[in-house]
């Protein structure tokens, strides 16, 4: 799709005949499936507020009472977790392309299963944090670690049950072509998100 | 690998076969359209009732002992929110995006009906949610639209308990509404065409509420990051936002946030909003100027890319609206910089209506009379802008009335004229009825000539200082006594266009039992909408086959034609001519 020719076409000519017509737009037929385009999209828009989020906590920790947190050596645990789930899923689309039911049915199980685990990791950090004495309200620090992990989580949650659905089909019997458009969003938003965590895990860790 | 776009098979789409199904938990988009449609409207006439109120204050002040300060900040907050949010944006996005996009780009429905259903219903719950907090204790918030920290959620500014939570809750869940609403009409604008539509060939109006979705989809994240921060202050007492501070003599719990970053990612996603409600206003007018003016528009392809270039300016400029909290003068060079930049786009646009009328055989249809009203109210107030670009002279002007009468004539009065000017003009293939349209005259003049009596006067009030945001002025050194007159008088004014509103009301009312019919395409329109099998257009929309277009929406007044247009789906060798004019030919140039 090339940008300038869209936008110098002249539309005031007409296509003279309908050959013409479907040679300018073909219409109907697309070679991305519309769910994809939306995907991507809704990351831009995940993206956006996660780069907004960031911009708060950069001016915010300039202010004078900002006191960082201690690292928890557990987030480089649940950063490895979550790695391993994205990793899960790839492969789990690998065995999709090559037509492997079974491994695609254990890569899912796995995938979620990890996810899962670093969803219930965060969980623990947040109580360690939280026993220590590092609580929500008490310094912004601690209000962005906070707020920036449990929005990250809800997305991993809100990923989760996508993949449930698929998941579901997939153990219900539905044939690998039926389950093949979930996979592959599945995988593009988990990469997506280990991106997004290590971004944040990068920020926590180093102000 | 190809896929089939839902929008073309019409065995996916999923039947209605129940009258719930139908209307209610409808999947069509045109009746979630007029969902959305009748939800916004409704909270508007709200809206416009409570500024009904305010300016009953401000007109006659110790008249009312029913409006306290309270009250007063109450309604205004409200109203502001209200209409630029609840009705506007879902107005021009859910309403009219939701029923053109579909039917002017030649598809069956969206690509995601199910989405788009539940789009709807989250947006029917943030108003009831916002509405709801009319009746919490302490009544709705009173911080005023931009909801500013600290006093938004302090003591003392009404609504500081419930309120203020009930309004971010709200946010919240209209954002999520929309962004369901908005990938849906980006990925249908990008993948549902039918045949022939390339995206130069698509009206104005698709353009303009393409643009403004694109907008939408990245500009509210930031009010969301905002609402989410604000309501952790609020309610578990961090301090994102709120400074170290004492409230009625105590020491509240806060310290060293930063209300400014709160203004920033307010007005971040602020300044894009203007232009999530203008782009569609600016499209919808582009096809009722042309079409009512029997001409093409003029400069089509300046027509889109200015759109996109405003689009992309708009995110650029938002720290205008902060001159007076406080800036390095450089960082105030470049917003009033970058500012002025969008007047070029926007004065383009400007130009190519009025030369789109230029030489058109102009008919003074209602829906016309609103399209041109909009061309006076919006250069009105986009030359009023331009002043308050400017840091020096906005210093003086920010806190003042003229502030009030600017953003009014371009972002009340001007897209409302467009809303008008719109409904009319579809309502026949919405409704397959028409309008009386002595009532329609009635409530355009009404409306234009009121609303300049409205904030005409209010430019001179902002010039001799007379301060916005006051529940009463009082007896005050520098304002003469002859603006207590004005206030009266424009408050007078309000009222008149007020109820002149329920002409509009009843109009639609009785032209929708007692309306005569208007049949498919009585304007004599180009685009696909107007070429449907069925008025109203049925589910599905295009009957068996999907329409082929062959040309731009804009073939008017064509030398020869018997009908003086051709649609955008006529094959040129079936055009009607006149006797001895020969074949049709599109343009060739």
């Amino acid at each position: 799709m090339n940008l300038y020719r869209i936008l110098t076409e002249m539309p005031w000519k007409g296509h003279q005949d309908e050959a013409g017509a479907l040679a300018a737009h073909p219409g109907g037929a697309v070679s991305v499936p519309p769910q994809k385009v939306a995907l991507r999209l809704f990351l831009g828009v995940v993206g956006v507020m996660f780069a907004l989020f960031i911009t708060a906590y950069i001016v915010r920790m300039e202010l004078s009472d900002w006191r960082p947190m201690p690292e928890s050596s557990l987030l480089w645990f649940n950063t490895l977790i979550l790695f391993l789930s994205s990793i899960a899923l790839q492969w789990t689309r690998l065995a999709l392309n090559r037509g492997q039911a079974s491994k695609v049915k254990a890569g899912l199980l796995l995938g979620g299963l990890l996810t899962a685990g670093f969803v219930f990791g965060q969980v623990t950090v947040w109580r360690q944090m939280h026993a220590e004495g590092y609580i929500l309200y008490n310094n912004p620090a601690n209000s962005f670690f906070y707020v920036l992990t449990g929005i990250h989580a809800l997305h991993m949650l809100g990923g989760l049950w996508v993949w449930m659905r698929a998941s579901f089909r997939a153990w219900s019997g539905a044939t690998m072509e039926k389950i093949r458009l979930s996979i592959e969003l599945c995988t593009v938003y988990w990469h997506f998100l280990v991106l997004v965590w290590l971004v944040l895990f990068a920020l926590l860790s180093y102000t | 690998m190809t896929y089939v776009a839902i929008a073309d098979q019409p065995s996916e789409l999923h039947d209605p076969h129940s009258f719930i199904t139908r209307y209610v938990w409808s999947q069509d988009h045109k009746v979630i359209a007029i969902q959305y449609a009748c939800t916004a409207i409704f909270v508007g006439l709200i809206a416009l009732v409570l500024s009904g109120l305010m300016r009953l204050q401000l007109g006659y002040p110790d008249t009312f002992s029913f409006i306290d300060p309270s009250d007063y900040y109450q309604f205004v907050t409200m109203h502001g929110m209200i209409m630029v949010i609840y009705l506007l944006t879902a107005l021009f996005l859910g309403g009219f995006g939701n029923y053109l996009i579909p039917l002017q780009i030649g598809a069956r429905d969206m690509v995601f009906p199910y989405l788009n259903m539940l789009s709807y219903w989250f947006y029917l719950l943030s108003v009831i949610i916002l509405l709801a907090s009319f009746f919490v204790a302490g009544g709705p918030t009173g911080a005023g639209w931009t909801l500013y920290p600290p006093q938004a959620i302090l003591r003392g500014t009404p609504g500081a308990d419930m309120g203020i939570v009930l309004m971010l809750v709200s946010l919240a869940v209209f954002i999520v509404a929309f962004t369901m609403g908005g990938l849906n009409y980006v990925t249908t604008v990008l993948q549902a065409r039918t045949r022939g539509m390339t995206l130069m060939r698509m009206p104005l109006s698709v353009w303009g509420i393409f643009v403004a979705t694109i907008l939408g989809l990245f500009a509210f994240p930031a009010l969301f990051v905002s609402a989410v921060m604000m309501a952790f202050d609020k309610l578990i007492g961090t301090s994102f936002f709120m400074p170290a501070i004492v409230s009625v003599g105590e020491s509240l719990n806060y310290s060293g946030g930063s209300p400014v970053l709160f203004q920033h990612l307010f007005w971040f996603f602020g300044h894009p909003e203007v232009y999530i409600v203008a782009l569609p206003a600016f499209g919808l007018v582009s096809d009722v100027l042309s079409t009512h003016a029997r001409k093409n528009i003029f400069g089509y392809r300046m027509m889109v890319w200015a759109i996109v270039a405003i689009g992309g300016l708009s995110f650029i400029v938002w720290a205008h609206h902060m001159y007076v909290s406080g800036m390095n003068p450089y960082f105030g060079f470049f917003f009033a910089f970058t500012t002025l930049i969008i007047a070029i786009p926007t004065a383009l646009k400007v130009y190519n209506w009025v030369l789109t009328l230029w030489q058109g055989n102009i008919q003074l249809t209602v829906p016309m009379l609103f399209a041109m009203g909009f061309i006076f109210t919006f250069i009105h107030g986009g030359l009023t802008g331009i002043f308050l670009g400017n840091v020096t002279v906005d210093l003086p002007l920010s806190d003042t009335y003229f502030v009030v009468a600017h953003f009014h004539m371009v972002m009340g009065v001007s897209p409302v004229m467009v809303v008008f000017a719109a409904i009319y003009h579809w309502f026949p293939k919405i409704t397959g009825k028409m309008f009386n349209v002595t009532l329609g005259k009635i409530h355009f003049w009404a409306t234009f000539l009121g609303t300049y009596a409205i904030y005409l006067p209010m430019h001179y009030l902002g010039f001799l200082g007379v301060p916005r945001r006051y529940y009463a002025i009082g007896n005050t050194d520098f304002i003469p006594e002859s603006v207590a007159a004005l206030n009266a008088n424009i408050t007078q004014a309000a009222i008149f266009v007020g109820i002149m509103q329920l002409v509009f009301i009843i109009n639609i009312v009785w032209s929708l039992i007692k309306g005569k019919a208007s049949g498919g395409n009585p304007w004599g329109a180009t685009s696909l909408e107007w070429q449907t099998p069925e008025t109203p257009p049925s589910h599905g929309n295009w009957g068996p086959k999907l329409p082929t277009v062959y040309r731009w929406a804009y073939e008017y007044g064509v030398p020869g034609a018997k009908d003086d247009f051709v649609p955008q789906n006529m094959p040129p060798d079936e055009v009607p001519m006149q006797d001895g004019a020969g074949k049709f030919k599109d343009h060739t140039i």
